[in-house]
Formats: structure tokens, sequence, C-alpha cells
């Protein structure tokens, strides 16, 4: 990977709505061949961001840049970005290979070239026998593939997809991910991605960006942003969070400070059970307990406070949790996993 | 009570029945009964000697109606209506565009209810009224002599076809007279096509690298079509028809709709009037077929 060319900067970016500040001030460096995403709540600025690279929109204040070149005043028929659209924006009254070719047509690229280039587009997105078929005919996977295609067929060197699993079920949503990120690594193109499935972000993304009211609160590997969140945002937002303050950070790590811990590095055990070095020791109440099929979630009260734990059924799962519901439940972490909660 | 409700509940059918019995009896024995009347009428002939329809089957009519004078009656009919769709798609077109895509919902309940509010008067006293804009003393020439551009009017009046004495009484009087009563049918077909046109499609359009003016030929144009179509109906059929307008604005040459209004009338010839009502109808089944292909009625 070309690490020090940089595919899109966002450069202190605001975008005002009348009174509403959708972008508050977002600088994004975004490097040549990686696959970023902006993950965030739904009004967070993340598509307006995309929206403003797309050229769809213009920036309040601030620039952006595509490799190095500023973009304002830039209409999007000049950019070489192409979009995914979340509603997949296919033309009704075009089919499959109509679509696909459409960006080749208006650039006046031959027929032939168009053909065969569609052709290998639509092969690329694994659906290469739809080019007849018109866009209300095909299931919601299918068209979110030829939007695919229809972008990539253009050569873009940055592809900008605005939440392009949301409307898709979870089973094929799972299996595109996958696909889009191989996708990306065989053509070694930029993708800037858009969701608010952090678990999505985290599976796909070389980088990500947490947006938060219009700001970027931190920007790092899936593995920075989930083991090390920056603010109190992030660690609620990316994966759970549970947060302990006050008397309960002074009874367990002898400062008040509070700190935030993820529910799966806690672990319930027996009485008996010897306690490891260096770890936090909690003992309270099994409030609630729920079986997710691979994992266990456990409610428990401990000095007044609920704590989430999270335990992976890898033995026998399941049997009387009802049963368990009022039992004591000693917790174990190490203390390693305690993040201190800067905001 | 409930009996009835269970019993229509159970047998869907013959409640459909029930709703539609008085509208089909209407559209059935009133409607189509009038229209086949119209069409056998027409294989009648008036005697010539005597003035009186003769109730034989015959074919004479249909051959006088296909005289070289009323051939041309149809044709102007046709070429006006053809015109007249023409300008008001033209006319409607960036009124609908700008209601449907960039007017706020205040606005645009504002410009429906400037499109509508002509129809809520009398059509009559709108045509009445053009005829005052229109004639020799009226406001159009008394503001183009204040604009030192009476030439103009002149010149235009002097053109073969389209002058006359006036525009009040000119083929090109005629034609804005009907430009402006029929633009409300097409404007709302029109913007109802556009307003099922998502903005992203758009945004795609210009993402994929189409300027404007391409996105407007390749996808804002082929999905208004159907609504454009739609509206084409309404202002071709309406203009096929109609009497007044030519007849207040008009010159001494005859539309359709005056000849078949003489024919009935004074000149008690029912059955040349009943062959003249077919032409407007041939020519609007025709246009029917071929706007339900382009899927016109998708816009209705």
């Amino acid at each position: 990977m070309a690490v020090s060319r940089i595919a899109v900067r966002l450069r202190d970016v605001h975008r005002r709505f009348g009174d509403v500040r959708a972008v508050d001030g977002v600088s994004l460096e975004i490097r040549d061949g990686e696959f970023f995403s902006m993950l965030g709540p739904s009004g967070s600025g993340k598509t307006t961001c995309l929206r403003l690279v797309a050229g769809f929109d213009q920036p309040t204040n601030g620039s952006v840049e595509l490799f190095e070149k500023p973009m304002a005043g830039v209409p999007p028929w000049e950019r070489d970005v192409n979009t995914v659209f979340q509603d997949y924006a296919l033309f009704p009254h075009m089919d499959v290979a109509e679509n696909v070719a459409y960006g080749l047509r208006v650039k006046g690229v031959a027929r032939a070239e168009r053909k065969r280039r569609v052709a290998e587009a639509l092969e690329l997105v694994r659906l290469p026998d739809v080019g007849g078929r018109r866009p209300a005919q095909l299931s919601g996977g299918q068209r979110q593939r030829v939007a695919l295609a229809r972008a990539l067929v253009n050569g873009p060197r940055v592809l900008l997809l605005d939440e392009p699993l949301g409307a898709l079920d979870l089973k094929l949503r799972q299996e595109m991910q996958g696909e889009l990120k191989a996708l990306q690594e065989r053509l070694g193109i930029t993708f800037l991605h858009v969701t608010h499935d952090q678990e999505e972000a985290l599976a796909m993304s070389d980088r990500l960006a947490v947006f938060n009211h219009g700001r970027v609160e931190q920007v790092g590997t899936p593995a920075e942003v989930y083991e090390a969140p920056a603010t109190g945002f992030v660690a609620g937002f990316v994966g759970a969070s549970n947060l302990i303050a006050g008397e309960l950070a002074q009874a367990l790590t002898g400062s008040p400070a509070a700190f935030t811990v993820r529910p799966e590095k806690i672990r319930i055990l027996p009485d008996d059970a010897s306690v490891p070095e260096a770890a936090c020791v909690a003992t309270g109440v099994i409030a609630e307990a729920a079986y997710l099929g691979a994992f266990t979630r456990f409610g428990v009260d401990v000095s007044g406070a609920r704590l989430v734990v999270v335990a992976q059924n890898s033995g026998s799962a399941g049997g009387d949790l009802d049963a368990l519901r009022g039992r004591s439940a000693r917790l174990v972490w190490p203390i390693a996993a305690n993040r201190p909660r800067s905001s | 009570m409930t009996r009835l409700a269970r019993f229509f509940h159970l047998h869907p059918r013959l409640g459909l029945l029930a709703l539609l019995c008085l509208p089909l009896a209407w559209l059935g024995l009133v409607y189509l009964g009038s229209l086949s009347a119209l069409v056998v009428q027409s294989f009648f002939r008036l005697d010539d000697f005597s003035g009186l329809v003769v109730r034989r089957f015959s074919l004479d009519t249909w051959r006088s109606l296909l005289q070289p004078a009323n051939l041309d009656i149809a044709r102007r009919t046709v070429v006006m209506a053809a015109l007249v769709t023409l300008a008001d798609a033209l006319l409607a077109f960036p009124v609908a565009y700008y209601m449907a895509r960039y007017a706020s919902e205040r606005l645009k309940a504002l410009l429906a209810v400037a499109v509508l509010l002509p129809l809520w008067s009398s059509y009559l006293v709108r045509v009445y009224a053009w005829k005052l804009i229109l004639a020799k003393e009226g406001m159009l020439t008394w503001a183009l002599e204040r604009l030192g551009l009476h030439g103009v009017l002149e010149a235009t009046l002097a053109l073969p076809g389209i002058g006359g004495p006036s525009l009040s009484v000119s083929p090109l009087g005629t034609f804005v007279a009907f430009v402006y009563v029929w633009l409300p049918y097409m404007v709302l077909p029109i913007q109802a096509a556009l307003e099922r046109v998502p903005r992203s499609l758009l945004e795609a359009s210009a993402d994929l690298g189409a300027r404007p003016s391409t996105s407007l030929r390749r996808v804002v144009l082929p999905l208004a079509l159907p609504g454009i179509v739609a509206g084409s109906i309404f202002t071709f059929s309406l203009t096929l028809g109609d009497f007044i307008v030519p007849g207040v604005l008009g010159n001494s040459s005859l539309f359709i709709g005056q000849a078949v209004l003489a024919h009935q009338g004074t000149a008690g010839n029912i059955p040349l009037a009943a062959a003249f009502t077919a032409i407007p109808m041939a020519i609007m089944a025709v246009y029917l077929v071929l706007a339900k292909r382009m899927g016109a009625f998708d816009a209705l």
C-alpha cells in the first residue's frame, strides 16, 4: 500500500443547514488504497461528509481535496469518484446492462468497448446473466451488485459507499461484507464507506472514523478504536461498555477515576476458583440472563451498578437460565482491560 | 345489518357489483348507448330535396365526409391540436419541474392553486377575456403600441395562415387561447410524473459523469414522458372537439367541433355531423393505444 499518498483529505470542513451544524469541523486524511469507514449514528454528519466528497454538496467552510487537488467548485461529473447509493438509484427505465453502461455512454466510450467493460464489471460482481433485466425484476442483493458494477465500471480512484448493505438481510449482509473487502483488495482502489453498523465497520475497514454530532471522535484501526476508545461516546457506540465510577471504582482500583470495561473481558468465576494476579474482583447478584445463541449475556448488579457480562457458550450452553437469576456471582477481569474514561 | 355485512364479506364480488351497478348502468346505457346511436346515425343519409334524414343503411354520408372541404377542416383541427399540445408541453414542463424539484411545500401548494384557479371560473368567461385582450382595440395592441412594437404585430398579422385582420379573429389568436385554457391539464400530470423521480437518480447520473443537460435528456425526460403523454391526451382531445374557442377567436374557416355544430343545427344534417364526430374518436382511439404503450396511464 502506498502509505504516504492521500486520496481524500477533508480540512476543517463545516456544513451548516440553517442553524443545524451537520458537519462541524471535520479533518480527515484517507490514504490511497485504503478501506476507510465513517461510522456513526444517524445525523452524525457522516453521509453529509460523503456527499461533500462526491460533490453533491459544497462545504460551508473548509476544503475537500482529492489526490491533493482542491475540489471547490468542481461538479460531481468532473470528479474521479463514483458512488454506490443507499437506495441504489438504479435507472428504472433502463435494463441492467444499460445502467452499468451509463457512465461509459455519457463519456462517449465506443459501443464495442462499452459492451466488453460492462460484461467485465458484471462478472466482477458475480452477476453475469442479468444484463437484459430491469432493476425492478432483481432482488435487493442483485440490485446492490448492479449498483456496485455501475460505479466500478468507470474505473474510479475512490469508490464512495453510502450504507451499501443497509437494505439487505443479515445473512446477505455478512456475505457481502467479505465480498466488498475482497473486491477492494483486488482492485487496490480507495473505498470510502459510510455506515451506522459498528460490526460492519470493524469487519471491513483498514481504518475508521467515529462520528458524533458532526465531529470526528476518533480515527484508528478497528482494534485501536475497539480496544482503546478515545471517548466515552466511542466506548459506548463501538461495542458495549460498562462504565464504572465513584465508590465502585475506588473499591476496585483504589482511585475514584471513572473507567470502562468491555463485557467480554469479564468472567464469572466460581467462588472457590483462584483469582489471577492483577485482576479486578467484584461480587454481585445476577439480575438477568439472556441466551443469544453463541453467547449468553448477563446483567449483574454490583453495589447498585448493573454490569453487563458476555460469556461464550463454548460448553453445553443454555441450561436453566431462569434458575441463575438472583444467585450471587463473582466477576473477575484483568486490570489491563480497564480503559480510562476521558470524556 | 350485520347479516348484510357478513354476506358481502363472504361474497366480495357481489359487494363490488352492488357498489358499481349505478355507474355501470350510466356508462353502459347513457354513455355507450349514445355513442353507438351516433355511429349508427352516420350510416343514414340526408335527402337533398326534402331535407329529411333517410333511415336506411348508406355510405353516402361517409363519402361526402371525404370531400376536400371537409378533409381541410379535419386537417386544420388536427394540426391545431398538435401545435397546442406541443406548446403546452413546452410551457408546462419547466413549471412542473420547478414545482416537483425546487419549490418548498408551501410554494408548491400555492403554485398548484395558481395552476388550478382558472378552472374554477367559467371557460366561456376566460375565452371572452382573451377576446378582449386580443381585440384590435384591446390590451395587447395598446401595450405593443406603447412599447413601439406595433410593427411586429402588423407583420405577424400579415402572415398567411396565421394572421388576420386582428389577433382576435386569427388562427394565432385561437392558438393562444387554446394553449392558455388547456395548460393546467398538462402541468399536473407532468408534475405527478416528476414527483416520482427520486433525487438520487439525478445525483447518480451526475456522479457517473453526466452534465445536467445529459441528465435531463437521458434520465428526467424519459421518466417524465408518461406524464407528458398523459397531459397531451387532455390537450389534444380537448382541442380536437372544441367549438367555442375557434368560434369566438377564429376566422371563417371551421374546426371539427364547429362543423358538427353547424351540420346538426342549422343544416339539420345529423348523419354528417355524426360522421364528423367519428374523426376525433378514431384519432383518439389510436392515440390512446399508443399512449398506453408509452405508459401514460401510470402517470394519471
